[in-house]
């Protein structure tokens, strides 16, 4: 497996071997699924639509719809203005969906077309509409194409039509998981704050078997609620890579404030996310939450023996790897390979974004811990990194199993895509009881390996 | 219920006026009584319409080149296309020497923003000499992407100048997505290609074995090929090379010693099969592995085309024995199968193929169709002649090959050629549309309106397709195979995959986990036992 790989590091300009990001438009596509009635399109030729489609179906399991230009060498050479059109035309007339957002491919960013002007002389139906955002491939990584469609869905759709900011809350979820967003709606809710989650995939990538098929399950943001989004009293932007632009796009357009926090993995991280909501709302943290946080310190306290001092490498999506890096360091473990695919800067020039290499190097200072730590690498150096300085586990995403297989090494799959897998997607990673969750995972991963090892007179019953 | 005209007009009907005079043209019901029954295809598919399509660089680099394991592909372009055809389509390869099996590594220039405006030649070439440094192939493919055409990279010129200072063959593929109309534009890239770049490059001027025949349009999924091989080399026959599933530069470049070409997949690979007779007088068999009659038909086309005895008798020991071994095991599997229908829509020639397999199990195909076929994958050959280039096939360029003065030889006096062509189907394919029955349905480019609405008028019990349609389907409590993954599963080709196919399929069928659909309390009203109680006084 993996036998081509060399132990020694060489540095390299060409380009990424086994990447650990893909391309901006399938977060686009991913992010607009989180719209209630809306249709995904893509602004380029069908391939980049038939792979994306492709990739989130083998994620989540579920029908991933969306519709695409279909451009052909005479729209590359005159544009794609017709072909948007007619797309535009005949998507509401035979899919009928209330809005349809579309995204570019780097086909049509290269073309250059003007998608605002397309679409302003486009026939859009009465009461329907059409957002677009730009997702250049060739900056970033999927988590711009998503963070870049959420800022669109407040430049288009979100409204202060208030005096006064309502009492709600506007939470931002990043690019997580239908269940992870269900956790964090439990939680808001049992803290019994109003509040506006955008995007918001639940019900869309998650939805139920019925026997019958609707094009537009129950889930989604409405829009009444985007819109409503310019009247929260705060936004909560639930990692920086994802969230944070959208936030601060709201922050400027209507005057809500922008609080970015990680994402909730991990008990730090949900604890902040708590205090977060505790100080904006003045609501005391039911028993019911400090129950789950009691349990969760309860298990990390008594299995402790588990993991403490285990080395890990961590690769995925920077707001994941970042909130996990402080998850497993509260753990006791030493994640000394820390990786993004995706580019320190994000997205284009001037956008929010974290600095993924400075916050990660900092809580690894913190912890008085050396490790390797990298935005925009990928997994043939990850690789090459285990080969020179080995771990007792992997935590990433599918494509990791191939390093795995290769080092002989525990792996924990989390983050995007796990496509060799099932259900991750129905349930949390996020709050207590995602740590739970998480932590079971870890502990179970490391033990079925000790068991696994072990000679039969050191096979234990109880562990 | 079947399709009528008339049912199909008002289906048709729900479409704006332009939509619908186009897919028109592309669904038929089929009626022998007619002489003919022309369907369009390999046209473009309308902007807007949810299709199952992908693109020229996914027929190029995913479907042909890919599998080539011992040859590393480099992604020209931003991440996405490279990344999107990373071990995505289980084209299985084993090697002697695990360092030159490079099928698991992604390779991609990751174009970056500064290189869409300056260009992106320097970064390709500097790939190409870390490719060279880090894995030492013995051949490299470049394919380009999207943008990579529009900014006027010169693929070639740095392919060229790249293959003079590595001093091993370095093949560019201008497959941009938006080339044709469907993957069929990239299939036929990758087959010039491969015809210029490797096939015949080799020194062998003789076959190493007896009866030396190439497999194409055979491309492992599922390891496909390793069984279809397994009864080949058991009956003497000597496998030169396949293209692309489990293949390799190795072997690629001797491919012109073989005898007989078989044709798997005709959509994806008749240009080599066609060139490869020009230049070397090799003619080509349609075959079908997928399906018990189908493999035993292919089987003994094989053989008589040699026309040697000792090989007839020994294909036939062979279709005894396993015919012995597996018949028993799918008529335990036909007993719950019998009677079922299934739609079958998969890219360009499976949608044919798989409707003999689901026949041996009882399971008549209701509607098939391909994705991205062209006419002559539904009408059979002898409708070539009338097909008139549009715009988008003309962008793809013929490679026009002529005899090779060296090794040119007919396999077959003319004579022989003929007499054998009115038994079997020698370099020639008579589609699919042939084989299906009067009242079915065949689709070309089926799209997500039309699967939603077909299913509702035919109900069919199984959906054969692709990912992107499989959970719509079961979502409405059908199950769906997918036939470009197998789900995961496989081999489906020769004698054991048609058992393993019928005991997926069987296994879909009577899962019990169908049966919780509907909860208990949908068709219970609420108050009913509290009306009992009260209402008791009776008994
Ligand atoms: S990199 Fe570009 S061409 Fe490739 S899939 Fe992504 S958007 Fe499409
Ligand atoms: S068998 Fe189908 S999926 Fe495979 S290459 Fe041929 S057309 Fe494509």
């Amino acid at each position: 497996m993996l036998d081509c790989t060399p132990k020694e590091i060489k540095e390299r300009t060409g380009g990424v071997i086994n990447p650990a990001k893909t391309c901006q438009p399938i977060g686009a596509m991913y992010a607009a699924l989180g719209i209630h009635r809306c249709l995904p399109h893509s602004h380029g030729s069908q391939g980049c639509c038939s792979y994306h489609r492709m990739h989130l179906t083998r994620h989540f399991r579920d029908p991933i719809m969306a519709s695409t230009s279909s451009f052909t060498e005479g729209a590359s050479v005159f544009g794609g203005g017709a072909n948007l059109k007619t797309a535009i035309k005949n998507v509401f007339a035979i899919y009928n969906p209330d809005i349809m957002a579309v995204h570019t491919t780097c086909l049509s960013e290269t073309i250059g077309d003007d998608l605002p002007t397309i679409i302003r002389t486009a026939e859009i139906p009465e009461g329907k509409l059409v957002i677009h955002t730009n997702t250049p491939s060739y900056q970033g990584s999927h988590v711009t194409g998503f963070s870049n469609m959420t800022k669109s869905m407040v430049n288009y759709l979100s409204e202060a039509t208030l005096e006064s900011k309502k009492e709600q809350v506007n939470i931002i979820p990043g690019f997580v998981n239908p269940g992870d967003m269900r956790e964090i709606k439990r939680i808001v809710n049992t803290m019994g704050i109003k509040f506006i989650m955008f995007p918001d995939t639940s019900g869309v990538v998650d939805s139920p078997m019925t026997g019958e098929y609707v094009m537009y399950p129950r889930g989604g943001t409405r829009l009444a609620d985007l819109k409503d989004t310019g009247n929260s009293k705060v936004t909560i932007a639930l990692g920086s890579y994802a969230s944070a632009d959208a936030a601060g796009q709201l922050e400027r357009k209507c005057g809500v404030p922008a609080v970015i926090l990680k994402t909730p993995i991990g008990i730090k991280a949900t604890d902040q996310l708590l205090m977060a909501l505790r100080s904006q709302f003045a609501v005391e943290i039911p028993y019911e939450l400090e129950e789950e946080r009691g349990q969760l310190v309860d298990i990390m306290t008594d299995t402790h023996f588990h993991f403490h001092g285990k080395k890990v490498a961590i690769f995925g999506d920077p707001d994941i790897v970042l909130a996990m890096t402080e998850f497993v360091l509260s753990l006791g473990m030493q994640p000394i390979h820390v990786l993004t695919g995706t580019p320190a800067t994000g997205g284009a020039i001037g956008t929010m974004v974290g600095n993924f290499e400075v916050e990660v190097q900092e809580l690894l200072q913190e912890a008085g811990i050396t490790g390797k730590v990298k935005a925009g690498g990928d997994l043939f150096e990850l690789h090459q990194w285990i080969k020179n300085e080995k771990v007792d586990l992997l935590i990433g995403n599918t494509y990791g199993k191939y390093i795995a297989r290769a080092e002989d090494l525990p792996f924990v799959r989390m983050g995007f895509p796990i496509l060799d897998r099932s259900i991750h997607s129905y349930l949390p990673v996020v709050g207590y009881k995602g740590a739970m969750r998480l932590l079971e995972m870890i502990s179970n991963a490391l033990l079925e390996r000790a068991d696994r090892d072990a000679r039969d007179e050191d096979f234990e019953l109880v562990m | 219920m079947a399709v009528n005209e008339k049912v199909l007009e008002e289906l048709l009907n729900r479409y704006p006026a332009k939509v619908k005079r186009n897919r028109k043209k592309h669904i038929i019901i089929k009626d022998a009584a007619l002489a003919r029954q022309e369907i369009e295809a390999n046209t473009r598919t309308i902007p807007g319409i949810i299709t199952n399509r992908g693109c020229a660089f996914a027929g190029c680099k995913g479907v042909v080149l890919g599998p080539l394991k011992d040859v590393v592909h480099i992604v020209h372009g931003p991440i996405g296309c490279a990344y999107y055809t990373w071990g995505t389509r289980r084209n299985k390869a084993k090697s002697e020497d695990p360092t030159k099996n490079f099928i698991n590594y992604c390779v991609s220039t990751d174009m970056q923003e500064s290189d869409i405006v300056f260009g992106g030649e320097k970064k390709l070439a500097r790939m190409i000499d870390e490719v060279m440094e880090i894995f030492k192939p013995n051949c490299i493919t470049i394919s380009a992407t999207c943008p990579v055409g529009l900014i006027g990279d010169d693929l070639q010129a740095v392919a060229k100048a790249a293959q003079e200072k590595h001093g091993v063959p370095i093949l560019a593929f201008n497959c941009e997505g938006y080339k044709g109309v469907s993957q069929s534009a990239g299939h036929h890239i990758a087959n010039n290609g491969l015809m210029e770049g490797i096939i015949g490059q080799g020194d062998w001027e003789e076959a190493p074995g007896k009866y030396p025949i190439n497999i194409l349009g055979e491309y492992n999924i599922g390891g496909d090929s390793w069984e279809v091989e397994r009864i080949l080399k058991e009956i003497g026959y000597t496998v030169i090379a396949v293209m692309t599933g489990d293949g390799s530069y190795e072997e690629l470049k001797n491919a012109h010693v073989a005898e007989l070409n078989l044709v798997q997949c005709h959509r994806s690979i008749n240009y080599i099969a066609e060139m490869l007779e020009i230049k070397y007088g090799t003619p080509w068999l349609k075959v079908n592995f997928i399906g018990i009659q189908a493999t035993i038909d292919s089987l003994r086309n094989m053989a008589l085309y040699f026309g040697d005895p000792a090989l007839i008798q020994k294909t036939e020991e062979v279709i005894a024995r396993e015919l012995a071994r597996v018949e028993p095991i799918i008529e335990q599997y036909k007993k719950i199968c019998q009677g079922k229908t299934a739609f079958c829509f998969v890219g360009g020639s499976r949608g044919h193929h798989y409707q003999g397999l689901f026949a041996e199990l009882g399971i008549e195909t209701v509607l098939a169709g391909y994705e991205f076929a062209h006419r002559d994958d539904y009408e059979g050959r002898a409708v070539i002649p009338e097909i008139k280039p549009d715009a988008d096939t003309k962008n793809i360029p013929d490679l026009h090959v002529t005899p090779d003065e060296r090794r040119f030889r007919l396999k077959l006096s003319p004579e022989r050629m003929e007499e054998l062509k009115k038994k079997i189907p020698l370099s020639d394919y008579k589609g699919m549309n042939i084989e299906m029955k009067d009242g079915s349905v065949i689709v070309d480019d089926l799209n997500h309106f039309e699967t939603e609405e077909f299913i509702r008028l035919l109900k069919p019990d199984i959906f054969s397709s692709g990912i992107k349609d499989k959970y719509v389907v079961q979502k409405m409590g059908i199950p769906s195979k997918q036939l470009h993954s197998y789900d995961y599963s496989g081999p489906y080709a020769g004698f054991n995959g048609a058992v393993k196919f019928a005991e997926d399929i069987t296994m879909a069928f009577v899962s019990p986990t169908w049966n919780f659909i509907t909860p208990p309390w949908k068709n219970k009203p609420l108050l009913e036992g509290i009306v009992a109680e009260g209402g008791c006084s009776e008994c």
